[in-house]
């Protein structure tokens, strides 16, 4: 399968006959919308570092740095329409905050305030991280069941079908509920496009372990239309989702979409990468960075210094203004634990309740 | 209007009215559509619903459960059969992770009406994984409710109430009785979803059990009875929130009690009754409360079933033990 590369990791486009359809959608873009995409990407950086710090200063308990795959993320966010709904895993902050979620709920789960962070009905339908890999696959493929159901999609018309955009990692792709959500994506005919960020690890374990052949030729055997793209080049990985999804609103045909990317970062703060791979590799893939990739375009493009240095402004405004919520963000109280366990009251969780605040006010404390 | 029903018919009956009531209420399953379910269960329903109602799925438990809960996101109200007991594991941390978390994830802003049939036990010969009892493992997680009906007008009511409920049901169906007949009042249901109900008054022992189990029980007391001892039985119908209540009237009464169930005993709901009966009704008992269960062993093959499962010889001798306290 060839996998598609709009630009070369300096910049510099690369035309041909076989992206020469990729390149007609690329090539619609404004620069305006050029300069968003690299504006996601460079903003969701800085954050991302910024969550990086706080949880070494022990302001969070964890953390999941995207540092790396923001071209891949960037570019299907962009290809997704107002009208669809995405299934993240724990990694897709840029695709997230795109949809409307604010970064300090995502902050809120790493410094275990929550388990869920949104409401995605505010959140133009950005679903909950999903932790459990690959079981969100299945939900992902039942909210598009459901579209179907609905009659919501395979009208042709782009700007009403609904579609689904489900994100998972190459070590995902080993889950049975991964290949379950093929089978039943491919069963149901649903308007899906699985995501499948190949960032070469899982944790410690290299992504040759989950499949000696592509993601994307394992899923075409499952009967979706498959393809691959350069993750870390987000003008591609644009132009292919922008079709791909199209294809599966419109006409209800799940695809699958590999993006060849990169976790340049720890897995979280927990690992230790030094122990399973070498500088060199992290290196080489330094040399593929989105993000220089894009601004090189720009440039190319004539965007001045001074527009892209206001990106930077804006990004280190943004991880300021997160790094003054997380010092000064609270706890919950311990009605949490209780209130929402059911969707109505339930009297053995009442009384637990009950018992608790007795028991704290017995320390004369005000319970 | 009361008619005499089957228990299968019962829970037929209850899809059918649920489903017209509501288009948005889906069967999932293997083997559902067109075959009306191992158990025709589901019998005539793709018939009359049609197959974007009545899903026959691929033949994945994890998959089914895993797609009804996108289903439930989406507004629909899922209703998945699970072929047997034993299969529903493959199934099982869709259940517990994340059917069972999702409302509290959200907290409660998203309802997962989702209902999980389940045909459940033994008594019917059948050879490995399809005897089992398996409800301890869902009553154990949190979020979960996990009801178990033994008469058909239960059986109706019950599965009425589970659809229209916003919370995941896990429907425990004793399918050695499914086609034990009963009156099916389907004007009004005698009870909330929950509630455990005396299903024989007496005044000396009581005895207390779901599901099949009741129909052991009953048999029991009817055997007691001649010999005179009074036993109460008491149908639990919920076992996940047990409603205490009627069990705790009932031993003060009595000051006896042996719990009864088809699973394995260590760690299990009939552990739990125990527990709890102790620590409520501490005053009143005359005995410990006992337990009648299976084995802590694999269910065997189906030659030994018998000797494995409780019956009434068994719980009678549980009688004869908590009356000579
Ligand atoms: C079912 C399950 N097993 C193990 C884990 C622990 N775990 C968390 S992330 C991860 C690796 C996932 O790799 P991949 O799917 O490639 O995603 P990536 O982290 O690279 O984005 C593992 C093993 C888990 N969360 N869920
Ligand atoms: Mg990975």
């Amino acid at each position: 399968m060839t996998r598609t590369q709009l630009l070369a990791a300096d910049g510099t486009e690369v035309r041909s006959d076989e992206n020469e359809r990729h390149w007609a959608v690329a090539d619609a873009l404004d620069d305006e919308t050029r300069l968003g995409m690299l504006r996601e990407m460079v903003v969701t950086r800085a954050l991302d570092t910024e969550a990086g710090n706080l949880q070494r200063q022990g302001k969070l308990g964890l953390w999941a740095p995207s540092l790396g795959q923001e071209g891949g993320q960037a570019g299907v966010g962009f290809a997704m329409r107002p009208q669809d709904t995405l299934f993240p895993s724990y990694r897709e902050h840029l695709m997230a905050r795109m949809r409307g979620v604010r970064f300090e709920q995502i902050i809120d789960i790493f410094r275990g305030s929550t388990h869920g962070g949104w409401n995605p009905a505010e959140t133009q339908n950005c679903r909950l991280y999903s932790l459990v890999i690959g079981t969100h696959a299945l939900h992902g493929t039942g909210y598009a069941m459901g579209i179907r159901f609905d009659e919501e999609s395979g009208s042709g018309d782009v700007d009403r079908d609904e579609a689904v955009v489900i994100c998972y990692g190459d070590g995902a792709s080993s889950q049975g509920d991964a290949s379950e959500g093929l089978v039943f994506a491919n069963t149901y005919e649903t308007p899906t496009l699985f995501m499948v960020q190949n960032n070469k690890w899982a944790i410690s374990v290299p992504s040759s372990t989950q499949s000696r052949t592509s993601l994307a030729t394992r899923a075409s055997g499952f009967g979706l239309d498959a393809a691959e793209v350069d993750g870390n080049d987000v003008l591609a990985s644009y132009a292919v989702a922008r079709q791909m999804l199209d294809e599966a609103r419109t006409k209800n045909r799940p695809q699958y979409l590999e993006l060849d990317t990169y976790r340049m970062g720890a897995h979280t703060t927990s690992d230790d990468p030094t122990r399973y791979r070498t500088r060199d590799e992290e290196e080489a893939w330094r040399q593929r960075d989105p993000i220089e990739r894009m601004r090189a375009h720009l440039r190319s493009r004539g965007a001045t210094d001074a527009q892209i240095a206001s990106v930077d402004e804006e990004a280190r405004d943004a991880a300021a203004a997160v790094r003054g919520y997380t010092m000064t963000a609270g706890s919950p109280s311990s009605d949490e634990i209780f209130d929402f366990v059911f969707s109505e009251g339930n009297e053995s969780l009442e009384e637990q309740k009950l018992a608790l605040a007795r028991f704290e006010a017995s320390f004369g404390g005000d319970a | 209007m009361t008619e005499q029903l089957p228990i299968a018919r019962a829970l037929n009956l209850a899809m059918r009215d649920a489903m017209t009531a509501d288009d948005k209420v889906v069967l999932m399953g293997e083997d559902i559509g067109d075959l009306g379910g191992v158990f025709r269960v589901t019998d005539g329903l793709k018939a009359d619903f049609g197959d974007r109602r009545v899903l026959d799925t691929p033949l994945a438990e994890s998959g089914i459960i895993g797609t009804a809960i996108g289903l439930a996101m989406r507004g629909y109200r899922p209703v998945c059969e699970i072929q047997f007991d034993g299969f529903v594991y493959p199934g099982f941390d869709q259940i517990v992770s994340q059917l069972a978390k999702l409302t509290n994830r959200h907290r409660g802003t998203q309802p997962f009406p989702v209902v999980i049939r389940i045909p459940h036990g033994g008594h019917i010969g059948a050879i490995e994984h399809h005897q089992e009892s398996p409800e301890g493992y869902f009553a154990h997680t949190a979020g979960l409710r996990v009801v178990a009906p033994s008469t058909a007008n239960d059986a109706y009511w019950m599965m009425r109430q589970a659809i229209e409920s916003d919370d995941p049901i896990i429907f425990m169906e004793p399918k050695a009785k499914y086609w034990t007949k009963g009156a099916v009042d389907t004007t009004a249901p005698a009870h909330p979803l929950h509630a455990s109900v005396v299903a024989k008054p007496g005044e000396q022992v009581t005895l207390v059990g779901h599901s099949a189990m009741v129909h052991v029980l009953l048999q029991a007391a009817a055997i007691a009875e001649g010999e005179g001892i009074s036993c109460e039985v008491i149908d639990l119908r919920s076992v996940a929130p047990v409603d205490y209540q009627p069990v705790v009237d009932s031993l003060r009464k009595t000051g006896r009690c042996v719990v009864a169930q088809e699973a394995p005993g260590h760690a299990s709901i009939g552990s739990e009754v125990a527990a709890t009966l102790m620590e409520r009704c501490f005053y009143s008992l005359e005995a410990p409360v006992l337990r009648v269960s299976a084995f802590d062993a694999p269910f065997p093959p189906s030659q030994l079933e018998s000797i494995y499962l409780p019956d009434a010889d068994r719980v009678l001798d549980a009688v004869d033990r908590v009356l000579a306290y």
